[in-house]
């Protein structure tokens, strides 16, 4: 927690979205990889993503995956219906 | 104030209802049933403006009790024994997200053997989870109690949950008479609930997040002194009442009985003080010079307030109506603790477990053990 701490009475996050800066990308083991000559953008990986890690690019319409915060749980690719998603051992 | 003749549960149902609570869950257990059922009956008959929330739990009812006061409104709720102990899972967590609250808990014994019959084993078992503990003696003290609860629990320097613990059967279901405060008069004593945060749509907050080793100790430490600060809160609460209503219980955390020039006393909680003034009454008739002191505060401890109430005696004797299983009677731990410096002798009885009667003659038996020296305690049979 780089930020200088506060301690709000009885916990409380005064501000939304605190968890961003909470970063999980270290606690990979498998990286997900989009292949998108594959992706049909049927948004399947983007729905079922647990951590919200899989974004969608406003313009062209394409995914990609935030690694800063996926965890490499790979629902990602067990729910691509056309296999478009691959895994590899994340390199320390 | 019109004066009625009920029994401790109606009085709490009173003065829950003058608290104006805004949601109260409910789950009935005995002895506390005549809380809820007069709550309940209060609500269908219109004479409260409150929703009834009938969970399917003790568990749900603790559980509900975050979600209401974490949403800015007033909680209300009650309980006893097993009903307490299916809680507990969820007492540090009000206590630890500040939530005020007041519970009433009738006290009675935790099983095995099975026994619906009052002891103090529920609540005191609870004292380590962060709720101000208000035992009471009488039905007009459980209706007031609960009055001075919300005013402490809701004080800005505490924001801490409050129970009011009252005798189950022993208190529960005694029909006395009893002062009920008007509405008006409760309504200025007890200002309108104002939480620091609360749970909106608008203004959206994370209530109940995680505390990482760095952090989890620093908002213990602001729980402690909370819970200190609660002392001299429960005081002034306690002096501000009697000018709204005449009463007032000691100096709110100990209720001192004859104590004027005495020289051996008895310090317990709840109704079996009420039996002790009796003894005391009968013993000071034969020129015996014997008191009572009543624990009002088991959380916050009273220490210094305890320290100077026992300053001329020469012998003490704690009755616990409840055991810490392979230790003594709890409230005798603290005692011995407080008055450590204190150069008295002090015996621990153990009594009334299981709803077992507390008599005249055992108060008596105390008293003779003190004044003849005895330098240990017993069970009380």
């Amino acid at each position: 927690m780089p930020e200088k701490m506060k301690f709000n009475q009885g916990a409380v996050v005064t501000e939304p979205g605190s968890s961003r800066k909470y970063k999980t990308g270290a606690w990979r083991i498998f990286k997900p990889r989009i292949d998108q000559r594959k992706c049909i953008k049927c948004y399947q990986c983007w729905q079922m993503c647990p951590d919200a890690a899989i974004r969608v690019d406003a313009k062209t319409g394409k995914v990609w995956i935030d690694y800063d915060y996926c965890k490499g749980c790979l629902i990602c690719l067990t729910q691509c219906p056309v296999k478009a998603i691959e895994k590899e051992v994340e390199k320390k | 104030m019109t004066k009625k003749v009920i029994e401790a549960s109606h009085a709490i149902a009173i003065g829950a209802r003058l608290c104006r609570p805004a949601v109260i869950p409910m789950y009935p257990i005995t002895p506390q049933t005549h809380v809820v059922e007069q709550l309940a009956e209060f609500i269908n008959n219109g004479e409260m403006d409150c929703a009834m929330l009938d969970v399917e739990s003790e568990h749900s009812a603790a559980s509900a009790v975050i979600g209401i006061v974490a949403a800015g409104s007033r909680a209300f709720t009650a309980t006893s024994s097993q009903g307490l102990a299916l809680m507990y899972e969820v007492l540090p967590i009000i206590s630890g997200m500040r939530l005020p609250a007041v519970m009433a808990v009738a006290n009675r014994a935790l099983s095995a053997p099975i026994s619906i019959w009052n002891d103090h084993s529920d609540a005191v078992s609870a004292r380590d989870q962060g709720w101000i503990q208000l035992w009471v003696e009488s039905s007009q003290e459980a209706l007031d109690a609960v009055i001075q609860g919300y005013r402490i629990s809701e004080d800005k320097d505490v924001f801490m949950p409050l129970m009011v613990c009252f005798d189950g059967f022993t208190l529960s279901h005694l029909f006395e008479p009893v002062d009920v405060p008007l509405q008006p008069a409760v309504d200025k004593f007890l200002p309108k609930f104002k939480p620091l945060y609360k749970l909106d749509v608008r203004k959206p907050m994370t209530f109940g997040p995680i505390g990482f080793p760095n952090s989890f100790m620093h908002f213990k430490k602001q729980q402690q002194e909370a819970m200190l600060n609660s002392i001299s809160v429960i005081k002034k609460v306690n002096r501000e009442f009697k000018k709204a209503f005449g009463r007032a219980y000691g100096d709110g955390l100990l209720d001192l009985y004859k104590m004027q020039g005495a020289d051996y006393a008895v310090i317990g909680m709840g109704t079996l003080c009420g039996t002790a003034r009796v003894a005391i009454d009968r013993l000071r008739k034969k020129g015996k010079r014997v008191g009572l002191i009543r624990v009002r505060s088991l959380r916050p401890f009273p220490e210094k307030e305890l320290q100077s109430a026992v300053k001329n005696l020469k012998a003490a004797a704690v009755i616990d109506r409840h055991i810490s299983l392979g230790q003594e009677g709890p409230l005798f731990t603290d005692v011995r603790n407080a008055i450590y410096c204190n150069d008295i002798s002090i015996n621990s009885y153990i009594a009334g477990l299981g709803g077992r009667d507390i008599t005249v003659n055992h108060f008596e038996k105390v008293f003779n053990d003190l004044e003849k020296g005895k330098q240990r305690g017993e069970w009380l049979f």
